[in-house]
């Protein structure tokens, strides 16, 4: 890590990190073909559990909503540091002498285009098959940015730590699903405000959304670099 | 390692405390255990509203206690491992040990919790601010605890992974505190931490929390350094084994000989 590295070229190279991932994925469809119908399914399955003409779902929506991200976070996260272990990728990445807080911020960033596209397509699913009102649009938008930023950056952070170990597919979802529990909590309740509520209500679980995006970038940024160099 | 770090047996000497220090605090912990099970028991006056039930108090408040002391000390360890100037293998060792103990006693906290609410809440379960947070914590540190039982290939790697995750999730603690704190609450309050400092609870029954907390905390420090020995003697254990089979080896093929 050299000292004269500025804040413009950290970004150049998260950028440069992303499009290699994303590009990855227009290519191998995996996020598109595998896990969006499954996030799909899941709230699909929902209905089944919950019976659809009480109105039960419509009142829960917001939290199956977030599961169903949830569940396609774990996913996506894997997919991330999947792509890493085949044809020496991982090494290739390590020579390019990028900087860790780089790597991390693109790694984040591709795992948080491809949540918001499949968040669009729950959320337009949870409104047609849920019946769910939407009081307040821009409440509703933030919290998902908010909640989609914090997310790809503790996925991306237990991604890398989980990476090249045994084990890895059953202890990350133990790993990450308690941490990122008050994303749940507080995406739910903003969402309950958004949806069917007064969006006004809102602010306080953005605002411990917003702290909690910030906390977990900044600590990837400083974290992944040594993680990285570990990950076997 | 040198021979100077072996004992007679061939064991690394490496402790926490020293021998007669474990063995005072042994007997310490056994004796104030015993006291507690007298006053919790008998010593104690029955509570006038709750009855015998609120005695699960002088074992419930000691363990929810521990939890946070054995994290705050993984979190502290954790730190101290990862700043250059401190890196030693002590503090991944007590960090690891004082997770397993802190994953217990957060356990031993609920479910303790959870045998008082049932008479006096008329629940098993509630949800309640500070018991899904505590629950939360419990899976935190049972992730972190999974964690270590994974080898490294690196163990100097292996041990800088394992402290940044116990960072991470320790981290979490506040937020998952503040944001559950919000969602919920109907816990009575802190009793004892009180900051108006009345005595709102029974002479004795005072004398019993505090009796339970240090013999539980003598109790912590207690099984740390044995789970810390424990730690040190799982570490190079295949060597010395292999060691040991060659000399035997050796040993045996001149027998032959001779």
């Amino acid at each position: 890590m050299t000292g004269e590295r500025t804040e413009v070229s950290i970004w150049r190279e998260a950028a440069l990190v992303a499009g290699k991932d994303l590009r990855i994925e227009a290519r191998a469809r995996v996020a598109l073909g595998q896990i969006l119908p499954f996030g799909l399914i899941v709230i699909l399955l929902f209905a089944f559990a919950l019976d659809p003409d009480r109105g039960v779902l419509t009142r829960v929506a917001p939290g199956l909503f977030w599961i169903a991200v949830l569940l396609a976070t774990l996913l996506a996260v894997g997919r991330a540091f999947a792509i890493e272990t085949h044809h020496g990728a991982r090494d290739g990445l390590r020579m390019t002498g990028l900087d860790g807080g780089a790597i991390f911020l693109g790694k984040a960033t591709a795992i948080a285009v491809q949540l918001a596209a499949l968040e669009v397509v729950l959320g337009v699913g949870v409104i047609v098959l849920y019946g769910v009102d939407v009081n307040g649009i821009g409440v509703v938008v933030l919290t998902a940015v908010a909640a989609t930023v914090g997310l790809a950056a503790t996925g991306t952070l237990y991604g890398v730590l989980a990476a090249g170990l045994r084990l890895r597919e059953t202890l990350l979802p133990l790993l990450l699903l308690p941490v990122i529990a008050p994303v749940m909590l507080g995406a739910t309740r903003a969402f309950e405000d958004g949806l069917g509520g007064v969006p006004g209500d809102a602010w306080p679980w953005l605002g411990i959304l917003t702290v909690f995006a910030v906390i977990y970038t900044t600590i990837g940024v400083m974290a992944f670099g040594a993680l990285w160099e570990e990950a076997a | 390692m040198s021979e100077a770090e072996r004992d007679d047996a061939g064991l690394p000497r490496d402790e926490l405390l020293a021998p007669m220090l474990r063995r005072v605090i042994g007997v310490v912990t056994i004796v104030s255990l015993v006291a507690l099970v007298l006053f919790g028991l008998w010593g104690a006056p029955t509570d006038e509203v709750q009855g015998d039930a609120q005695r699960v108090m002088y074992l419930h408040v000691p363990s929810a206690w521990l939890a946070y002391l054995a994290f705050f000390v993984t979190a502290a360890a954790s730190a101290l491992f990862l700043w250059r100037r401190t890196r030693a293998e002590v503090w991944d060792r007590l960090a690891g040990a004082s997770a397993e103990l802190g994953v217990m006693f957060t356990g031993l906290a609920l479910v303790l919790g959870s045998i008082w609410g049932r008479p006096v809440w008329g629940v098993w379960w509630a949800w309640d601010a500070r018991l899904v947070s505590t629950a939360l914590l419990f899976f935190l540190f049972l992730g972190y605890c999974a964690l270590r039982r994974i080898p490294a290939a690196d163990p100097v790697g292996g041990a800088k992974r394992n402290a940044i995750a116990a960072l991470i999730a320790f981290v979490d603690v506040p937020i998952v505190h503040f944001s559950v704190e919000w969602w919920r609450t109907l816990h009575q309050q802190a009793t004892v931490f009180n900051p108006q400092l009345n005595p709102q609870i029974h002479g004795v029954m005072g004398l019993t929390l505090w009796l339970g907390t240090i013999a539980f905390t003598l109790l912590y420090v207690y099984l740390l350094d044995r789970r810390y020995r424990l730690a040190v003697l799982e570490d190079g254990r295949a060597d010395r084994e292999l060691e040991r089979a060659i000399a035997e080896r050796i040993s045996t093929s001149r027998g032959v000989v001779a």
